[in-house]
């Protein structure tokens, strides 16, 4: 066969067979929450295949141009090259606006999916050993997310971005001891300059970029070697792992997912408008735009800075800015106690066993009473990015609505954290919670009494009962090495046919009336054991795992 | 020996004899077709997408046949991978992550061993560790150094000067007559127009009632107050001037300076007064600064 050929020329080159055979019959247990990281890496790849487009076309320069073009309204305006490439892009490329507005669709989702891949990951628990370092790698993508967008949304130079450019540059201004210099540097002198929109087009498609792929694929590496964890279900238990097979099973969805991911985002890129930068016009210093407001990510930090109170401190002749505490020490607060909380919590846990079965929240109060609350206080400071806005909308002072989010950043995250104590506690009890549900038949009898018996399951309801069992091939070769798994037991036969070719296969795969028969006999025993790389490992004895935890 | 319903496709899920003959058969047909459906309907809209291309483009229809197409192989191969392959669920052990304790123990014995090696020439150690040190100090310059000036003076001062003209953004010079009692306008000192840091805001209030500091009596010559434009918090230009309450609005975090008492923040975040330009008016009317600035504008810094 001709795939064999490339496959042994191959493998006669790189020994691909050996890691390879294991990690096609590789297991992926399925969930739709572990669908959320997919959403992360599939729009990142949207971004490469898009932005690569997008600097095709873009200029990274401040330098100022008299703009001529199909955009009337800015006609014969001063703006800077980046701006009026962006406008090129926008309205004279061919799909160019599909692409810069999927591209913008596509950061967004990123962060939002990367966010509430975090969420899933610390409710569950499946930070918990062996997973800390994985955990930390996500921490500094999340983070480095987060740059690459606002550092992406700057480049075109337009009026609200350029704003946001300005506070940046305050903010770094803000660091104490250093933070004059480091604002210099940054921006090649004095705010504006002309030098920050080309530094932050090499950071933004290069620098950053590059570090997110390398600590991805650390990430999916870990994740690979280390395996999946898995909800707790029948026969699924801290040494297994049940769910589909890589090849072609989870290759086939997976795969078909990124599509799904890419189709998405190109009907957000099409059909909904996102930063419509000719509406704001170039920037422009002294220009100011109503309603300035960040991408979505970035709108904890604009609502930290609303609320925060008019403090600033001196003392010893220097001063600290009042834009570092909400700016600086509150981002750095935050991803600090992100990147440590797996070992803040084995400090107060102290336990060091391996987990690879994710917890239901609800069995942990307190993880997710804590973990609600401070969910809490994010999601108050994002509200409270639009201070303004609300005001209008409900036609109250911005004196009353800034005095309701700074009342309710401290009231609300206890409070939350109180009724999620109480939600998670009140399910405990409910052992049926979060289980499949089954069919119930409801009989009354004579006397009037109500009495409930589950239902036949359905006929195509082959779900929750079935018993996993070992990938086929794995099956046949773990019965031949005398490492039987799985409860049947089942014999791996040679078959010779008629044109004197042998084959391999189980015996309930054979056509009955042949198994028995004359052609048929016994492997030798001795293939040699399973070898497998960093990312296979192969099938082992069962029995040497006694660290591993949970385990009953 | 009966069929392992594990290494079937879901679609149909044949459980027991009785139910074989309404199982496999239809349910993969079924799928199959909705699957051969989806990469058809891809392709047809690929035309479509390939079609607008040529004609020019259209952002809409270009985002919804990229849509289709795109969806039409999604949901084609994540079906044909849950109805048509082997589903499971299968079962894999998992391997222990930590070595056994041989392994681990030649693991140390062979780092120890090269470790010794090194460990035995402490001074070479030390030589290395100067000269790698010393090459990482040094390259600061060319990463950090190079990128910009040292602050120095820079954040103290701006282009306002003794006798700076106060000039509109196009240049022409602001006369005494040039603002009507209630208006505000931006201004700059001549030479630096449009420029980001020296933007002032000039206001002829309506109002008598100005609350003047100790110090400023002089500053605002037949009423018109001239103030930073830079907001004290981080920056932004506080370019919203409320003729009605007499107050200036900054539209990023929405402090609130009250120009009647020389620019002090009454609302939001803004720790510190706008400063204030001391103005004088020339015998031809036009508009001069007395001074620069009394302190630094703009949002704190560590030196400030
Ligand atoms: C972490 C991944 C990334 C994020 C979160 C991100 C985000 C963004 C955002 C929000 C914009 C503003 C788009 C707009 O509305 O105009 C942008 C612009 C841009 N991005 Fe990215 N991006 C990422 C990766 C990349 C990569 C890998 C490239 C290139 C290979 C790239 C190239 C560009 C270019 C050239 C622009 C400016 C063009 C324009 O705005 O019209 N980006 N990015
Ligand atoms: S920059 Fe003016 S209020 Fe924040």
């Amino acid at each position: 066969m001709m795939t064999q050929k490339v496959t042994d020329w191959v493998d006669e080159r790189l020994g691909i067979a050996k890691g390879g055979r294991s990690s096609l019959n590789k297991i992926f247990p399925d969930h739709w929450s572990f669908m959320l990281g997919e959403i992360a890496l599939y729009s990142f790849i949207v971004l490469l295949f898009t932005g690569t487009f997008l600097t095709l076309f873009f200029v990274p320069s401040s330098h100022l141009i008299t703009y001529h073009g199909p955009y009337k309204p800015l006609d014969g305006q001063k703006v800077s090259e980046a701006f009026a490439s962006t406008l090129r892009l926008s309205f004279s490329v061919r799909a160019g606006l599909v692409m810069r507005q999927m591209h913008h669709w596509a950061a967004n989702v990123f962060i939002a999916a990367i966010v509430v891949h975090v969420c899933r990951i610390f409710f569950t628990g499946s930070f918990r050993k062996p997973r800390e370092l994985n955990w930390i790698i996500g921490t500094l993508l999340l983070i480095l997310a987060i740059v690459n967008g606002f550092i992406g949304y700057s480049l075109p130079d337009d009026l609200i971005s350029g704003t946001g450019i300005r506070i940046a540059f305050s903010i770094v201004e803000s660091v104490p001891l250093v933070g004059s210099y480091l604002a210099f540097f940054l921006f090649g002198g004095n705010f504006p300059g002309n030098s920050i929109i080309p530094r932050f087009y090499t950071i933004h498609v290069l620098l950053v970029p590059a570090l997110i792929v390398a600590l991805l694929a650390a990430h999916l590496g870990i994740m690979y070697h280390q395996k999946h964890t898995q909800y707790p279900g029948p026969k699924r238990t801290n040494r297994n792992v049940v769910g589909t097979v890589l090849w072609p099973g989870y290759a086939l969805e997976a795969g078909g997912f990124f599509f799904i991911t890419a189709g998405v985002l190109a009907a957000l890129g099409g059909l909904v408008q996102i930063n419509p930068i000719w509406l704001y016009g170039p920037y422009i210093p002294y220009k100011v735009s109503y309603a300035v407001q960040p991408d979505w990510y970035m709108g904890w930090l604009d609502g930290a800075l609303r609320l925060m109170p008019s403090w600033e401190i001196v003392a010893f002749g220097h001063m600290i800015p009042n834009v570092f505490f909400p700016a600086v020490l509150l981002p750095g607060i935050t991803f600090t106690a992100l990147a440590l909380w797996p070992f803040i919590e084995r400090k107060i846990t102290k336990d060091d066993r391996v987990h690879n079965i994710c917890e239901r929240p609800r069995d942990n109060s307190w993880r997710t009473s804590l973990g609600v609350g401070i969910l809490a206080f994010y999601v108050v400071l994002f509200f409270a990015s639009s201070t303004d806005v609300l005001a209008n909308t409900f036609q109250t002072s911005l004196n009353f609505v800034l005095w309701f989010f700074r009342i309710a950043l401290i009231v609300l995250p206890p409070a939350s954290a109180y009724v999620t104590y109480l939600i998670t506690k009140e399910t405990q009890k409910n052992t049926a919670a979060g289980q499949r549900k089954v069919a119930m038949i409801i009989s009354r009898d004579e006397t009037g009494n109500y009495s409930t018996v589950d239902a036949e399951p359905a006929e195509d309801d082959i779900h929750p009962a079935q018993s996993p069992v070992p990938v086929p091939e794995e099956a046949a070769y773990l019965h031949h090495n005398g490492l039987v798994v799985g409860s049947e037991e089942q014999e791996l036969v040679t078959v010779g046919d008629s044109n004197g070719s042998f084959t391999r296969s189980l015996e309930s795969e054979l056509p009955p009336q042949r198994s028995g028969g004359s052609g048929v006999f016994r492997v030798p025993r001795s293939l040699p054991g399973s070898q497998g790389g960093f990312f296979g490992g192969g099938p082992r004895r069962r029995g040497r795992g006694q660290r591993h935890g949970d385990q009953k | 020996m009966s069929v392992d319903e594990h290494l079937q496709g879901t679609a149909g899920s044949p459980r027991g004899v009785a139910q074989e003959h309404r199982s496999l058969d239809t349910g993969s047909k079924t799928a199959e077709r909705f699957v051969a459906l989806a990469f058809f309907i891809s392709f047809v809209a690929t035309i479509g997408l390939g079609v607008t291309f040529w004609v020019g483009g259209q952002a809409q229809l270009e985002g919804a046949f990229l849509f289709v197409a795109l969806i039409g192989i999604g949901a084609g191969i994540v079906s044909w991978g849950k109805y048509l392959v082997p589903h499971g669920p299968f079962v894999q052990e998992r391997e222990e992550l930590r070595s056994s304790d041989e392994d681990r123990a030649a693991f140390y014995a062979s780092l120890e061993r090269g470790s010794k090696q090194l460990g035995r020439r402490k001074f070479l150690g030390r030589m290395l560790g100067l000269s790698l040190g010393a090459f990482g100090i040094i390259q600061l310059f060319p990463f950090l150094r190079s990128l910009g000036p040292v602050p120095g003076k820079a954040l103290f001062v701006t282009h306002w000067k003794k006798d700076s003209q106060v000039v509109k953004v196009d240049g022409t010079a602001v006369l005494a007559s040039d603002l009507e009692v209630g208006g505000a306008m931006t201004v700059f000192p001549r030479g630096f127009e449009g420029n980001a840091l020296d933007q002032v805001i000039l206001i002829r209030p309506a109002t008598t009632e100005i609350v003047t500091r100790p110090g400023r009596e002089t500053w605002g010559p037949q009423g018109y107050l001239a103030f930073s434009k830079v907001c004290t918090h981080a920056g932004c230009p506080v370019g919203l001037y409320q003729e009605l309450t007499e107050q200036l609005l900054c539209p990023c975090h929405q402090s609130l300076f009250d120009v009647l008492t020389g620019a002090t923040p009454v609302f939001g975040p803004a720790p510190r007064p706008l400063p204030q330009l001391p103005l004088k008016i020339d015998s031809s009317g036009n508009l001069l600064a007395q001074n620069g600035f009394d302190q630094p504008i703009g949002p704190g810094f560590w030196e400030r």
